[in-house]
């Protein structure tokens, strides 16, 4: 398909920051790239990688401090707006207008595109029904779910077609079906109208797709290539372990990823846990570390290939890496014995007319790690809201750390810890002042809450003068998470935790996770990597408030009715729209 | 210039501003009822005129010609006289605040009259300083009165020689009435308060939703948004202006003495620099909350405080006097007020109507410039 001309051509391009705590930040350093027209090509990379800011350079919004930078053979730094007149770019976060319709979004773009109203009719027709959103066009933007404002957005892209696409992160934040569609859309368009994409995202699988991908790293190119090229470099390094029966995937995970000399990267799958070998590595060094587990190669992938690029860079960089830090076994014990810390019985939340989680029943049992996964609007902050005693309940039976939510809600509350999604320390508080505040807050004084204070930054290997607000993202999630566990609560409830950091920081947050479910902490997590749910004892997958499933990941793979290799990617989206087929017609809304 | 494509993404764009002003209400709420209470408020609750200010009298001497003398401070609108019997009773009143003065006749007032050096004191409540200048006049010029009839009667008697009759009048605001100069600032208030208000979110609000960045990859231009964001307000404007002229004709009589399509095309002229001004700051700031906090600072506040809206700007200190002249509302004020009482000055509205044009150019072009389409 390629037509051998180029979109985009880049070279020494560099653009420099100021860094939130002052110094330069070097977005992008020195990147040369040329991209190829007619075809799907990825920027991928973690947080912070320069991915943004080098889609704003080439949209023209952005001017680069030095080097050269062709957007369809014009220089965007010299001429942006010719350049924006035949290009559609897709932001990370979208602008839609939410007091407009959805209707009126579509038409004041195309208005300012200028689309003929006979190509308009066509195009319009085309889009909602790709978006799924013919029933939605008077619906304000503002009342539609996270994943249809997302392909509103991209419909209101595409109302023309341009000459080069660009999407900045266009899945972020968006559930498995969401995605999905929003993937159908851009390849059809690739497909039906040659059109030019470039699309930058942190999901392998998304840049699996493409013809050509660039990986970036702290604004450098890591490698470049078509996907099978890259994954080359993992070829003979991947291999699939099988924990035995009883024990759970992720203790044997961590057991691997703690092995860092020989292993570079583990992650639980399919009830198993791929790993990939250190090419310095023998693979008779294997042996030691799995005495009696039984472990076979399997074929090489993108993200394997990705993870290794990420790993070295880690390695060879002279700041410390975020290591696991592994809290030690605390004495979270208080004679409940083998009672379940969380009992919820048909559990019943209204706001108005509308009913956010109904008739919701699960026990959560101690030291178990619990996944509540939906789409975006599926109730599943609801619920966890009312599981903390932020929300009171409609109706039902809620009792957490064997204390009833309704009648003893802030003896409960005592015993939970609690990590928001957004982060919730003071910015301009120093690590140990928002320790220590935190801790006042949770009733510790004086020597306990000193020794606490001590114990949370040995633990966490935090830096206790360092400035909050000033941390990575990785960071500020695990000070964040050490907060929550300052008053050493029974249950600590996650929301979101791993959503806008890097891989690696994801890896080291999953070790802590578990080392804290050894120690007999019971974790509550909401996510939407898929993938996290394998790290879970049980999960929940709930949509339009009621559960659609409920047991371990096997279980609910298995109920998916998926055949053994289906990941959990592919077992939600079918769990998901089989719930939706069985209950279409009985008032579900889409939007939340 | 491509006329038709940029009519058609301006009209776009206006349908799109138009559709969010109508559906926020709080913010038409802002643009059309604050008005009309700001009107109401102004026009009835704050007036400088005294009416039936309670001034003590004490009679120490209660002869006939005494009791004649201040016999002037009854008939009057402007001041309710009570009678006490001595100054404790008075000084009681005066410091319970039941009465805004003290008028003391002395026990030698009537022997005093005769050698013509009778006195008469009035003792003031300085508290409220306005107020106890307004009670001052009236009190003065009730007793004038009557020495100007006991004169006439004893004329006669005395030569006229030397003396000199000061006849008072007040141009342009016969009554003295502060209605006629507050009415007439109101407008610029009333005006201001929507760029301050209103336009001060727009460009804001589009940064922080994020919006702006997918505008920008869009053949839009710069000026297209600015004039589509005005336009709306401009209407809503021209609605509080109409209502401000019907209520100073109708409700507050207040005379309008210049041309009436002047003071249109001034008002329009002032409204455009208003909002302008409120969209630059928008465009500036990037954030609504430090943009109507900053609106309010440079806009609102001082046109209320500096643009001669209430005190008169060459009593103020020389530093205030130069801020007070960079102000677009201080211009418009001397406008309005002359046009409104004065009449037609020629000069007066060119100088006026020049400044203002120069700020509509100067802040049309720099609020161009916050919307260059760039991140950085």
């Amino acid at each position: 398909m390629s037509d051998g001309g180029a979109t985009v051509v880049a070279e020494g391009l560099r653009k420099t920051f100021e860094a939130p705590g002052g110094g330069p930040l070097h977005a992008v350093g020195g990147v040369s790239m040329t991209l190829r027209a007619g075809e799907l090509t990825a920027l991928v990379g973690p947080d912070g990688a320069g991915k943004t800011t080098l889609m704003r350079m080439m949209a023209g919004l952005l001017k680069p401090d030095a080097g050269m930078l062709r957007v369809l053979d014009i220089d965007v730094a010299k001429d942006p707006q010719t350049v924006q007149d035949r290009i559609s770019y897709m932001p990370q976060r979208f602008g839609l207008y939410e007091d407009l319709s959805v209707q009126e979004n579509l038409d004041l773009y195309a208005d300012l595109h200028g689309v003929p109203q006979n190509l308009r009719r066509e195009r319009f027709g085309r889009m909602l029904e790709m978006t799924d959103m013919a029933r939605f066009t008077d619906r304000p933007a503002g009342k539609l779910s996270g994943g249809m404002k997302q392909k509103l957005g991209l419909a209101c892209t595409l109302v023309r077609s341009p000459d080069l696409l660009l999407l900045d992160e266009p899945s972020v934040g968006v559930d498995p079906l969401s995605r999905r569609d929003l993937w159908k859309i851009v390849q059809q368009l690739v497909d039906d109208e040659n059109l030019s994409v470039i699309v930058s995202t942190a999901y392998m699988d998304e840049a699996e797709r493409c013809a050509q991908v660039f990986v970036m790293h702290e604004g450098r190119l890591l490698a470049e290539g078509a996907p099978g090229a890259l994954r080359e470099r993992a070829r003979g390094l991947t291999y699939v372990a099988t924990p035995p029966s009883g024990t759970p995937a992720r203790d044997l995970q961590a057991r691997l990823i703690d092995a860092g000399t020989r292993i570079v990267d583990a992650v639980p799958k399919g009830g198993a846990v791929w790993f990939i070998r250190q090419p310095e590595a023998e693979e008779r060094a294997l042996d030691g570390l799995l005495i009696g587990i039984g472990y076979r190669s399997r074929p090489e992938e993108l993200e394997d290939a990705f993870m290794m690029m990420l790993r070295q860079q880690q390695t060879k960089e002279t700041h410390a890496a975020p290591e696991a830090p592994t809290p030690s076994p605390q004495a979270a014990s208080n004679g409940n014995g083998d009672k379940p810390v969380i009992v919820v019985r048909d559990l019943v939340r209204k706001f108005g007319d509308f009913t956010a989680v109904a008739s919701t029943s699960f026990d959560v049992a101690r030291g178990e790690i619990f996944g509540l996964l939906g789409p975006n609007g599926a109730g599943k902050t609801t619920t966890f809201r009312m599981l903390c005693g932020l929300l009171p309940v409609s109706s039902g039976h809620l009792e957490v750390a064997g204390m009833n939510l309704r009648t003893a809600r802030s003896q409960a509350r005592a015993r939970i810890g609690y990590v928001s999604q957004k982060f919730a320390l003071y910015g301009n508080l120093t690590v140990r002042e928002n320790l220590e505040f935190f801790g006042g807050a949770y009733g510790l004084r004086g020597q306990a809450l000193r020794s606490r204070v001590a114990a949370t930054i040995a633990q966490f290997g935090l830096e206790p003068a360092a400035i909050s607000g000033l941390l990575p993202g990785g960071y500020k999630q695990r000070l964040a998470m050490a907060t929550g566990l300052l008053h050493e609560p029974e249950i600590l409830f996650l929301d979101e935790p791993t959503s806008g950091i890097d891989p690696l920081a994801r890896r080291a947050f999953w070790r802590t996770i578990t080392a804290l479910a050894q120690a007999g902490v019971t974790v509550i997590i909401t996510t939407h990597f898929m993938e996290e749910a394998e790290y879970c004892d049980r999960i929940a997958i709930q949509d339009a408030g009621k559960v659609l499933a409920l047991g371990t990941p096997q279980a609910v793979r298995e109920q998916a009715g998926l055949d053994g290799g289906a990941d959990m990617n592919n077992a939600f989206i079918a769990i998901v729209e089989h719930g939706r087929a069985a209950g279409r017609g009985d008032g579900k809304g889409a939007g939340a | 210039m491509r006329h038709p494509e940029f009519v058609r993404r301006f009209i776009a764009l206006l349908r799109k501003e138009t559709r969010q002003m109508l559906r926020d209400r709080s913010n038409l709420a802002v643009g059309l009822l604050l008005p009309v209470a700001l009107i109401l408020l102004f026009g009835y609750g704050l007036s400088f005129d005294v009416k039936n200010a309670p001034v003590a009298v004490v009679l120490e001497d209660s002869s006939p010609i005494a009791r004649e003398a201040v016999a002037g401070l009854q008939g009057s609108t402007y001041l309710a006289p009570a009678w006490v019997a001595n100054m404790d009773a008075a000084e009681r009143l005066l410091r319970a605040g039941d009465a805004d003065g003290i008028v003391r006749v002395p026990l030698d007032f009537s022997r005093r009259l005769a050698t013509g050096d009778a006195r008469i004191q009035l003792v003031l409540n300085g508290v409220n300083s306005t107020t106890a200048q307004t009670v001052e006049g009236y009190v003065n010029g009730a007793i004038a009165t009557w020495a100007q009839k006991q004169a006439d009667r004893a004329g006669n008697k005395a030569p006229a020689v030397g003396r000199v009759e000061v006849v008072q009048r007040m141009w342009f605001n016969e009554a003295g009435n502060s209605t006629w100069y507050l009415v007439p600032g109101l407008i610029v208030l009333v005006l201001t308060l929507i760029g301050a208000f209103l336009t001060s979110l727009l460009i804001a609000r589009e940064w922080e939703r994020g919006t702006l960045e997918s505008l920008f990859v869009t053949p839009v231009r710069p000026l297209e948004l600015i004039f589509a964001k005005l336009v709306p307000y401009v209407v809503v404007g021209a609605i509080d202006l109409m209502l401000c002229l019907l209520a100073a004709r109708f409700l507050f009589e207040v005379p309008l003495r210049g041309s009436l399509t002047i003071l249109l095309l001034a008002s329009m002229l002032y409204l455009l620099v208003s909002l302008l001004l409120g969209l630059f700051i928008s465009g500036k700031t990037r954030n609504q909350f430090q943009a109507s906090q900053l609106a309010m600072l440079v806009s609102f506040m001082p046109a209320m405080m500096l643009s001669g809206f209430v005190f008169d700007l060459r009593n103020v200190p020389l530093v205030i006097q130069g801020v007070a002249q960079l102000l677009p509302a201080t211009h418009f004020m001397g406008l309005i007020k002359t046009l409104f009482l004065a009449g037609d000055h020629g000069p007066t509205i060119l100088r006026s109507v020049a400044i203002l044009s120069l700020y509509a150019v100067v802040l049309v072009v720099a609020t161009q410039r916050t919307l260059r389409k760039s991140l950085d």
